[in-house]
């Protein structure tokens, strides 16, 4: 395996960004009522990822280090309008499902995240595969998750019915369901990982810390701000 | 005066930030251990949301909209949202140490909250005035700190709880997260 292959396998399977990673929770909850729209999310935020990484890959030379993370955002809000605006003329019906969803993706940890940890230090093929395996992993993620629940909640796979309505929990397309889809899903995976006190209770705290959205930059954001003043 | 009420009570309770909109996930279930730090967390994004709300929808009613510039809203307000915390963290500082104190850790944190934006952003889809935006923002950020603050006395109490292994951390964490939400849920018939 390559290098550059080498980081689409890290994306999709090593560094998953849904199940491994859990970055991106408020989009993987908000959108995966079914697989139609977690797949429309996941290809929209590959689009801004493999875009930003290409640009902030090119920059990286010309950012300077106090105020890459200001530069970074101003970049990825660019992409952001830009790839709004052409879901907005030419897939209006992804634009209307995912609404303000596709805006905030501006601040999904997941595009700031490979900003920070890999594109600002790679040269741009490699960070283009390193978005293009990421933005994958991400897609399949939410992919995955909204199948479940558009199974569950309304008995059809993208859009196909295939369990009759008196059998559906429409609970599962509804808010609360996400959460629970999500919990089963953490659950499952401090389980089949390694069952030990010590596993889970470095999961719970590995969790915690990357449910916050700055888990990759805290520190270095600190500093940073400590450098200003 | 109606509307306003109408506003706050949706914002607040039936459209809940967190447990309806889904944003704002990250504190929610990162900042909720104890009651004390998810209140600390609580007041801070009432006062930089409402905040933030105010001067969003100032920019964007007199300076984007009459220009046609709206479509660079995203663009404007996150820099609105990042440059303004930093002003309030060093206003805060000099001007009012024991606020200070109290939310300083937050503060930062709250940059890439994407509550923050979320609002700023549904303010003018929901085409709110100036007014109306600053009463969204600050029912909207009451909302958060109503579903962090139970979501911690929650936490605090499953902690003396046998939870099953696999369960243990962040599983029970979403479990609560979505009984709060179905209860949530009932608020609708509020209105």
């Amino acid at each position: 395996m390559n290098k550059y292959t080498e980081r689409i396998y890290n994306g999709v399977v090593k560094e998953n960004p849904t199940f491994v990673m859990m970055l991106g929770m408020c989009p993987t909850l908000a959108v995966t009522s079914s697989a139609f729209n977690g797949f429309g999310m996941g290809m929209t935020t590959m689009v801004v990822l493999v875009m930003s990484n290409l640009v902030i890959s090119l920059l990286r030379n010309v950012i300077p280090d106090r105020v890459r993370i200001p530069a970074y955002i101003v970049v990825v809000a660019t992409l952001v309008t830009i790839v709004q605006l052409l879901l907005q003329a030419y897939i209006p019906v992804l634009n209307e499902l995912l609404g303000i969803y596709i805006p905030l993706i501006v601040v999904n940890c997941i595009i700031l995240g490979r900003a920070e940890a890999y594109a600002g230090k790679h040269s741009p093929v490699l960070s283009v595969m390193d978005g293009i395996g990421m933005g994958l992993g991400f897609t399949i993620g939410l992919t995955a998750i909204g199948v479940f629940r558009e199974i569950l909640g309304s008995g059809s796979v993208l859009g196909y019915q295939i369990i009759p309505e008196d059998y559906h929990i429409s609970i599962f397309v509804m808010a609360p369901g996400a959460f629970f889809v999500l919990a089963m899903l953490t659950a499952l995976q401090n389980k089949l990982k390694a069952p030990s006190a010590t596993n889970t209770e470095e999961k719970k705290d590995c969790a915690d810390c990357s449910a916050c959205a700055l888990s990759g930059n805290c520190t270095r954001m600190n500093s940073g701000k400590g450098g200003d003043e | 005066m109606k509307e306003l009420i109408v506003i706050i009570i949706t914002s607040a309770l039936i459209n809940n930030v967190v447990l309806s909109q889904f944003l704002g996930i990250c504190p929610f279930l990162g900042v909720s251990k104890k009651v004390k730090t998810a209140a600390s967390m609580g007041a801070a994004v009432i006062f930089v949301i409402t905040i933030s709300s105010f001067v969003t929808s100032i920019i964007y009613k007199l300076l984007l909209e009459p220009n046609d510039l709206s479509y660079l809203q995203t663009i404007v307000f996150i820099l609105v949202i990042a440059a303004l915390v930093q002003f309030v963290e060093m206003f805060l500082k000099k001007f009012s140490k024991p606020i200070y104190e109290a939310l300083g850790v937050y503060l930062p944190l709250i940059t890439t909250n994407c509550a923050v934006l979320g609002v700023a952003l549904n303010n003018v889809q929901y085409g709110y005035n100036i007014l109306e935006s600053t009463v969204n923002g600050f029912a909207t950020a009451v909302g958060f700190t109503i579903s962090i603050v139970l979501m911690a006395g929650i936490r605090e109490k499953i902690e003396h709880n046998d939870v099953p292994k696999s369960f243990q951390g962040s599983p029970i964490v979403l479990i609560t997260a979505g009984l709060m939400a179905i209860a949530f849920i009932g608020f609708a018939g509020i209105l």
